[in-house]
């Protein structure tokens, strides 16, 4: 926190005499490494606000975080009882949902925004534009959509904080964005929005990147480019400890 | 002791999955089956994404079944000719199998299935397993001689090409055990199974084979299409997690030499009446699965998986 300060130090007179105000962003990593010990991780996301001319508002600020991952086409199926047994039926192909997004605001969305503005920078779950492909009534569009976000919700893949950023001296933010160990692997992107009388007053983003890295990564990057030779490797790993299991067996009878 | 699967994407118990593998291994081990019947279902049931569970439970048969193919193969009951008719068979239905999973994946329809499947082929073979175990133990109990019923299926005597098969005993056309391998190489590639519990009877009753050489031969076929299969989805499908196939395998190995020891202690007729129960068991396990409402009403499939 003391380089944060110093942070402020520096930028803070380049801000004073500009007319809106700025966001300064940094986060605890901008690289998450995914390793053969990962189960999750926390990002911690956080800065400053600064002012035109140094003047604090009279009101707590709003502020939002998102964090959002790549995005890719899916479909979504719904089950249904055929016969007695449960099979996938009706479904529905979304062709640009975030593999991972996290939300996370001062106070509640609707609170902050109103409709309008919170469909055009997709803050928070119940306003992302995920392009339903198909020409599928709004309302189906509306249950697979609420389908798809509390599967995801679920998995830690979707994440809604409506009161978690914390503000300080109207200043200083923080927000924690939970991370599942099933998140999708690329870049990531972190937004911050400052929020002011329903409209967004100014917007900061930083990229993420996570990956997996060191053996973790060998070995996915193995499987994809060679995936014969990896299956080699596989099947000899498996005679090997199989032979040497025997082996022992026999031994342990004599 | 949580681990990170990189094929899977997600993080897992080792401690978790090597026990399983150990219990699946004991089982196999007390009863000479491969034991991927129990796997894929256990694995999809802790939650790793079914393609993943049953390409790496192929992996882990193909360990779990070659030190037993090894044993039988220096004790003479192999049949080597009938196995490789038999191979020939798993592997075009192998990449036949390949196909239809990738179908059925793209039809969403792989989980249903896959279970569906497994409940209808685990609840006739177990009745079957179930009733000739039952009748064997009441007729030794009325203290009756076992007999042997005919040779093999007149349909399979029908089929033209005959040939010899003088380890097995039998006289019959190689298209017969040709399309049981065929048949069992699908399987294997959509559910993970080695399928020595469709083999074993099927070359027993289909087929007419001495019994003598049957689950060497059984085990001889396994190994060589699971390791097929495995070569196969992890050139097309990616979908061989070799972290997951290794943790099965440490507690499958060390399971099966326990299992091999267990089995000692128990007569050959009840161990079929357990292994019959136990595969009615899973059947039933998964068939009441179907018709429960479920959990989760909706599923996502990602357009690139």
């Amino acid at each position: 926190m003391r380089w944060l300060l110093a942070l402020l130090l520096v930028l803070l007179p380049a801000g004073v005499g500009a007319r809106s105000p700025r966001l300064v962003t940094d986060m605890s990593q901008s690289r998450i490494d995914i390793s053969y010990r990962f189960s999750g991780a926390e990002l911690l996301i956080f800065g400053a606000i600064q002012y035109p001319g140094g003047r604090l508002p009279a009101r707590p600020p709003g502020i939002a975080v998102v964090l959002r991952g790549p995005a890719e086409a899916l479909t979504v199926r719904h089950k249904d009882r055929v016969a007695g047994i449960w099979v996938n039926r009706q479904s529905l192909r979304f062709e640009s949902v975030p593999g991972f997004y996290a939300a996370a605001t001062t106070s509640p969305v609707e609170s902050l925004l109103d409709e309008r503005n919170a469909a055009i920078y997709e803050i928070g779950l119940q306003y992302l534009q995920l392009s339903p492909a198909t020409a599928a009534a709004p309302e189906t569009v509306g249950i697979f959509q609420d389908g798809l976000v509390q599967h995801r919700q679920r998995r830690g893949l979707f994440v809604d904080q409506p009161y978690g950023v914390q503000v300080t001296d109207n200043i200083l933010y923080r927000a924690r964005i939970p991370i599942p160990s099933a998140v999708p692997v690329g870049n990531y992107q972190v937004e911050i929005y400052l929020i002011d009388g329903g409209k967004v007053a100014a917007r900061g983003t930083a990229p993420v990147i996570i990956d997996k890295s060191g053996f973790e990564r060998s070995i996915y990057v193995f499987a994809h480019e060679y995936g014969l030779l990896y299956g080699v490797v596989a099947v000899l790993l498996a005679v090997a400890m199989g032979l040497l299991a025997g082996l022992a067996g026999r031994l342990r009878e004599r | 002791m949580d681990l990170y699967l990189p094929i899977a994407e997600m993080s897992v118990n080792a401690l978790v999955i090597v026990a399983l593998g150990g219990i699946v291994g004991f089982l196999s081990g007390m009863f000479g089956v491969g034991g991927g019947f129990l796997t894929t279902p256990l694995l999809i049931f802790y939650g790793i994404p079914p393609a993943i569970a049953v390409a790496s439970a192929a992996t882990q048969v193909t360990g779990s079944s070659i030190s037993g193919a090894i044993s039988y193969y220096r004790r003479g009951q192999v049949d080597v000719k009938m196995g490789t008719v038999l191979i020939a068979g798993g592997m075009l239905g192998s990449v036949l199998g390949s196909m239809v999973f990738r179908w059925l994946q793209s039809l969403g329809q792989i989980d249903v299935v896959i279970a569906l499947i497994y409940v209808l082929l685990l609840g006739s073979v177990g009745s079957l397993m179930l009733k000739e175990a039952l009748g064997t133990v009441l007729r030794q109990r009325a203290g009756q001689v076992p007999q042997r019923g005919r040779r093999h299926h007149p349909l399979v005597a029908a089929l033209p090409m005959r040939m010899r098969f003088p380890q097995s005993g039998v006289y019959l056309s190689p298209l017969a055990p040709f399309l049981v391998g065929a048949a069992v190489g699908v399987l294997t590639v959509v559910m993970g199974v080695g399928g020595g519990f469709i083999m074993v009877p099927a070359m027993l009753y289909l087929l007419g084979m001495s019994a003598s050489v049957v689950v060497g031969t059984s085990l001889f076929q396994i190994v060589f299409v699971t390791a097929v299969a495995t070569l196969l989805q992890a050139a097309n499908t990616h979908s061989v997690d070799i972290l997951l196939a290794g943790l099965l395998l440490v507690g499958g190995v060390v399971g099966a030499q326990m299992g091999v020891r267990a089995a000692q202690f128990l007569p050959p007729e009840r161990l079929r009446l357990f292994l019959a129960l136990l595969v009615l068991a899973v059947a039933v396990r998964l068939g009441v699965g179907l018709t429960l409402t479920p959990a989760e009403m909706f599923t996502i499939q990602l357009a690139t998986g």
